[in-house]
């Protein structure tokens, strides 16, 4: 299944979610996600964020409206097609969630072994991202064994590695510290220079400032946009539908 | 089918430990249950396509004849069994082999200690249709008391027994890979239950349900291959054993019942078969478990 380099990335339509029978998280979030944008996603702990990524990067589904990933609807696509969904969205997790019995090589070569890519060329691929991220002299090491700082980079390699078209971020900066935050929201930007979009979910109100970029608001599971300080103006669309 | 790299720690649980040693002692009473099949068939088409061409006819011993009167009247039965159209051969028994027969139950005697019925050995010609009932007329009428027995009735028991006990030993063939192919389903549902966080990664980076139902496949053949050749290794010394034991006690009392050679080799495709079963197992369990996953 190809994806539409044209299409929105993410739109979604009067999105409700619940988990089993509990109160919902998320209520009527209505928006679209354009190419290129580079989005904040910010509110208080509880208000849904990493639900909205999960939601996002196909690991929910929700329990009611319309999620559109790609151009695709999501509830009428065939699972077989899923995976190529989901190899376009690369997800930095806040628990890093890199699997602990694999080498960080092996960790960043995940995405690339799962898209049948030759040896020769994860090898490549691998070793230029980890010389990037400055984790060459630690492709053979464990998780266990690696910093938070490193773990998070490691992180953002498996996520960034297949080149994804949207890159989704939960708390990136959550466990390292202020410089090492700072640095990886400039990678960020960097891959979003390249033509990648972001989503940064994020507590840091300072850094969304600083940083300018356009917000996504949710609070107590609705949600609302403001268009950012920088250059760039918001891709957003909210209630067009 | 079956991939050799694996991004799961499958290695590392307590089951796959448990899994070669399940597979071994299924696999060991799959050998005994099948050799004893491959066995008791041999032994059934021997007895179905040797014996029904051989009848005995059984001559009463005459108390109040000489010797030379049971020669002639021997010989007599004989020359007329041979002259019968599909006869292909007849031959005397002996006196001593007759009395060898008899010993499990008369112990040793003499010939001249207990009446001795004389009997002529019979083989027919194959695929002839042959009516022992008109040659047992013809032999009665001259020598009273004579008896064909065409071995059909005992023989078609025997074979009905040994057919019943094929059966059940196919059945627990059966049963042992109903039991595998549930140890294999149970171990790989465990295995899901406890990779479950490291499944959900792959599925977020795009592996498809193949990808890592293809990494299960590949540890449990390779684990069901080792419990299978562990299982025959200790399965095939039982059979030399049993098969010793079957040969002393053979002395006419049991039929020849060892294993012929394509048994053997028959028995080596169990491994084989018990790390494709457990393959294709796992393979199917995870396809069909990861269906209710996102």
């Amino acid at each position: 299944m190809d994806i539409d380099p044209t299409a929105s990335i993410a739109r979604f339509e009067n999105v409700g979610l619940r988990y089993g029978l509990g109160p919902e998280v998320l209520q009527d979030v209505t928006f679209e996600l354009m190419p290129g944008s580079y989005h904040f996603l910010v509110g208080p702990s509880g208000a849904g964020k990493s639900s909205l990524l999960k939601l996002m990067y196909l690991a929910l589904r929700p329990s009611r409206g319309l999620v559109h990933l790609f151009g695709r609807d999501i509830a009428t696509t065939a699972r077989d097609d899923l995976p190529a969904l989901r190899r376009a969205v690369g997800v930095v997790f806040q628990e890093y969630r890199l699997l602990e019995h694999l080498s960080t090589f092996d960790n960043v070569a995940l995405p690339l072994r799962v898209a049948g890519l030759r040896e020769a060329d994860i090898k490549r691929h691998v070793e230029e991202l980890l010389v990037w991220v400055g984790l060459q002299d630690h492709m053979n090491a464990r998780p266990p064994t690696l910093s938070g700082g490193q773990k998070q980079r490691a992180s953002i390699a498996r996520a960034v590695i297949a080149r994804p078209n949207l890159l989704l971020a939960d708390e990136p900066t959550g466990n390292v510290d202020e410089r090492m935050g700072y640095r990886l929201m400039h990678l960020f930007e960097e891959l979003n220079k390249l033509g990648t979009t972001v989503v940064v979910a994020t507590h840091n109100e300072a850094m969304v400032r600083e940083l300018g970029h356009p917000v996504m608001r949710l609070d107590g599971g609705h949600m609302s946009v403001s268009h950012g300080t920088k250059y760039q103006t918001s891709n957003v669309q909210m209630g067009e539908f | 089918m079956f991939s050799r790299r694996t991004d799961l720690p499958l290695d590392k649980d307590a089951l796959s430990g448990f899994l070669p040693w399940l597979i071994a002692f299924m696999v060991f009473l799959a050998a005994l249950a099948q050799a004893g099949l491959i066995g008791l068939d041999e032994l059934a088409r021997r007895w179905d396509s040797g014996m029904a061409a051989q009848l005995t006819v059984q001559i009463p011993s005459d108390s109040e004849a000489s010797g030379a009167t049971d020669t002639r009247r021997l010989q007599k039965a004989l020359n007329m069994i041979s002259e019968t159209p599909g006869v292909m051969h007849a031959e005397v028994v002996s006196e001593n082999q007759v009395l060898k027969l008899l010993s499990p139950w008369l112990g040793v005697v003499q010939a001249t200690d207990v009446p001795l019925p004389r009997l002529i050995d019979v083989e027919l010609e194959p695929d002839v249709k042959f009516d022992a009932r008109v040659l047992q007329q013809k032999l009665a009428r001259t020598i009273p008391g004579t008896q064909v027995d065409d071995h059909g009735v005992w023989l078609a028991r025997l074979i009905q027994m040994v057919r019943t006990l094929e059966a059940l030993a196919a059945g627990v063939l059966a049963l042992i890979l109903t039991a595998a192919t549930a140890t294999v389903v149970f171990t790989t549902r465990t295995g899901l239950t406890v990779h479950r966080e490291a499944i959900e990664v792959l599925h977020l980076t795009g592996a498809h349900d193949r990808y890592i139902a293809k990494q299960f496949a590949a540890r449990a053949w390779a684990l069901g291959l080792k419990g299978g050749l562990f299982g025959l290794a200790l399965a095939a010394p039982t059979l030399f054993v049993l098969g010793y034991v079957a040969d002393r006690l053979q002395a006419g009392m049991l039929p020849d019942m060892s294993l012929p050679p394509l048994g053997w080799a028959s028995l080596l495709v169990l491994p084989l078969a018990a790390g494709l079963v457990a393959g294709l197992t796992a393979r199917y369990t995870v396809m069909r478990n990861l269906r209710r996953m996102l």
